[in-house]
């Protein structure tokens, strides 16, 4: 497949492999954390663990929009399927995020509640054109990479005056979520803080930095001194932003780096942007799952397009709800923890009964360990290992 | 007869304009007319000729082997296929994946009330060809009508009966630790086939299903290789999931290699911009066979030279694991698990 065996050749992982180990320091070890869940997935499927050295330990970030989805927004956007009868439509790994009462998208449309899964915001318009009658709601989440296509479909809903159609929006933003972990670890402790994880640089998002561009991260650098590679989504991008990150830690460097040049400027999208800026605005503070309420961390639709605000045109009272008690989600979230020191992992929550939100998409830091790479827990601790889990 | 009386007058089917409408379920006359102009004349046999509620037939002494099979498919006609074929070859194939030789099919259909006749003449005629060309009897069936809106057109649910020959032991819990994992074709093109119609999804390719009747390949292969621990189609879960089936119920591990599993280019690049694994995704010509090593390239032989199984490979070996977990050499150059599959990928595949 042409563009795409060209970023997975064996070959050149295998030269990439020889440079890391050659240049990363083995009196030291590197914690690295891919922001992203598309990273986190190219990481677990393409098995790049196995071709670091064992000092090179990667994070996985919470850049998986299924997972941060706080609970009291499913049960919102549950309450407007099952309560208001409207046509709820969304993306197909958020059917599946477990809300309050054992809930969820998935179950509430067994329960009776009109619930579609669509592959783009253009459907959900679609859908309510078709059903003029029926008030039609679409259930809005995910990081700047799908937050245009959303702010487009507000826009033309507008311009079609569609009166039935609505946008629960629950868009967050990826800045503000890097600075809340950054500012988790505590400094003066050096780098390992008492809350997060000790964090030697960023693997930067793929596709978010192709709409944001690559200048919004300059403060990680700045005010952290932390490294960031912008790294592409394939495997040889996430070896080479791993080999980029290596040598500016060794050298004491503190830069963004730009390893997806292909498609990411230091502006972004300019066009994106001022779509987003047209329809949305910040909200002055956002409840993420697993790393709690972060300000300026999220987008709302703004006054101008307020008639397509879900929030306007339906009363759903908002309810923060916590976690369950025994899930490591936030930990791990913030990578303190790994899945396997999770007593629910594999027992009690597994991607058919997910308990939280890490379990639910393949992009979650659990979803991928469990499906990918949890043989590795009873592989490396021996057969002692299953009692630990069990 | 009294000569004055006339013979009452049946007018015929409408098989162009007409529809199936509740009388055609009614076990009455109009249900009469529709076996008789349908699926008498399309699966013609001694056994339905009779006209009972039953088939009768002679069985040969040694195992027998049954196998059932529903199909909901959606849409009902597809490249490569359409819901009557299917409905004869999954069967089919689930009677042979024992080593079995199959020799009678019996069909129930459910029809949705309004579904035009000109289809379902389309999709009887395609499973009489297609048990016509396996050689295989269509011997007994029914037919119900619900209202509409309470299917979807056609549900066509088949059952086959075949013959094990004699000194076969295939089973889904006979891997053994050594054992060879061999695939007999390209994975996933009946799933990205039936993707690229959905209404929601629609895009443009030339991947046709691969829905075929593999009987024939697992007799040669039978009689290459007689020791043939497991059989299996990779249908719904694809790949991925069949390989875990059999490590459970052998109570094995398995180590695969992702190089040498055969994709075609097209369903790669559909599964990319999709998201999918082709791993997981639907096969209905395609079988796995585990074997020992030692029968591993004759059995690669014979299959390449069949027609089913011209693209075989030896995938991976079965090994020692009290996890039962099935692990990949990706093409990268790393390791990972390959799971069973999680939730559904694709609803209404076969």
């Amino acid at each position: 497949m042409k563009y795409v065996d060209e970023f997975r050749d064996a070959t050149l992982a295998r030269g990439l492999a020889h440079a890391i180990a050659a240049e990363a320091c083995s009196h030291r070890d590197y914690h690295l954390m891919e922001f992203c869940g598309g990273h986190t997935h190219a990481i677990s499927r393409h098995g790049i663990q196995d071709l670091l050295p064992p000092n090179i330990r990667l994070i996985h970030g919470p850049g998986c929009p299924v997972c941060v989805l706080p609970i009291g927004r499913v049960d919102s956007a549950i309450a407007l399927a099952l309560d208001h009868g409207v046509i709820l439509c969304t993306y197909g790994d958020v059917l599946r995020v477990p809300a309050s009462e054992h809930m969820s998208l998935l179950k509430a449309k067994a329960a009776g509640a009109d619930v579609r899964m669509i592959y783009s915001s253009l459907d959900a318009l679609r859908i309510a054109q078709e059903n003029p009658d029926r008030e039609v709601v679409f259930f809005a989440i995910g990081f700047e990479t799908t937050t245009p296509p959303t702010a487009a479909v507000i826009r033309q809903a507008k311009a079609m005056e569609v009166k039935n159609f609505t946008v629960f929006c629950n868009h967050v933003l990826t800045p503000a979520a890097i600075r809340k972990i950054l500012d988790s670890t505590a400094p003066e402790e050096g780098i390992r803080g008492a809350q997060g994880a000790r964090l030697d640089g960023i693997i930067g998002p793929s596709h978010v930095s192709t709409v944001i561009g690559s200048r919004p991260y300059e403060f990680v650098a700045e005010e952290y001194q932390r490294p960031v590679v912008i790294a592409g989504f394939e495997p040889l991008d996430v070896m080479q932003s791993i080999l980029m990150l290596i040598r500016q830690i060794n050298a004491g460097r503190a830069e963004v780096e730009n390893e997806f040049i292909r498609a990411v400027s230091r502006d972004g999208n300019f066009k994106a942007q001022s779509l987003m800026a047209e329809v949305l605005e910040t909200r002055p503070a956002f409840e993420w799952r697993g790393l709690g309420t972060i300000s300026h961390s999220a987008l709302r639709i703004n006054t101008a397009y307020g008639d397509f605000d879900t929030e306007r045109r339906f009363s759903i009272p908002y309810r923060a709800v916590a976690d369950h008690k025994g899930c490591e989600c936030g930990a791990i979230l913030r990578g303190v923890k790994e899945p396997r020191d999770c007593r629910l992992f594999g027992t009690a929550c597994t991607p058919e009964n997910p308990v939280g939100s890490c379990m639910v998409s393949s992009e979650g830091a659990c979803a991928a360990h469990y499906t990918y790479g949890r043989y590795r827990d009873y592989r490396d601790a021996g057969p002692t290992r299953k009692a630990v889990n069990d | 007869m009294d000569d004055t009386q006339k013979r009452s007058y049946l007018r015929p089917l409408d098989w162009r304009q007409g529809r199936v409408d509740m009388t055609h379920g009614s076990g009455g006359r109009a249900s009469a007319q529709l076996v008789d102009e349908l699926f008498l004349r399309a699966f013609d046999n001694d056994w339905l000729r009779a006209l009972n509620d039953q088939a009768c037939f002679l069985v040969s002494s040694g195992r027998m082997v049954a196998a059932t099979d529903s199909h909901v498919v959606s849409p009902l006609f597809f490249p490569g296929g359409d819901i009557g074929c299917l409905s004869v070859h999954g069967t089919i194939n689930d009677v042979a994946m024992a080593g079995a030789k199959p020799l009678y099919l019996t069909a129930g259909f459910i029809l949705e009330e309004g579904f035009p006749l000109s289809d379902l003449q389309r999709i009887v005629d395609s499973m009489a060809a297609a048990a016509r060309e396996a050689g295989v009897a269509v011997i007994a069936g029914d037919t119900k009508v619900v209202e509409q809106g309470k299917g979807d057109g056609v549900f066509i649910t088949t059952t086959g009966i075949g013959v094990v020959p004699e000194g076969l032991y295939i089973s889904g819990d006979r891997a053994r630790p050594g054992d060879r994992v061999l695939l007999s074709g390209t994975i996933g093109d009946h799933g990205v086939a039936i993707m690229s119609l959905r209404e929601d999804l629609r895009f443009g390719t030339t991947v046709a299903s691969d829905t075929a009747a593999l009987h024939g390949l697992v007799t040669t292969m039978v009689e290459a290789v007689p020791d043939i621990h497991c059989l299996r189609d990779p249908t719904r879960g694809g790949l991925a999931t069949t390989l875990n089936e059999i490590a459970q119920q052998s109570r094995v591990g398995m180590r695969i290699r992702e190089v040498p599993i055969p994709v075609r280019p097209q369903v790669r690049a559909a599964c990319e911009f999709l998201g999918l694994d082709p791993l997981y995704v639907a096969n209905e010509g395609k079988l796995v066979a585990i074997c020992p090593p030692e029968a591993a390239e004759r059995l690669l032989a014979v299959m390449r030279a069949h027609p089913l199984g011209a693209d075989a490979a030896i995938i991976g070996e079965v090994v020692d694991d009290r996890h039962h977990f099935v692990e990949m050499e990706t093409a990268f150059g790393g390791r990972r698990m390959v799971d069973w599959l999680t939730g559904e990928q694709l609803p209404r595949i076969c």
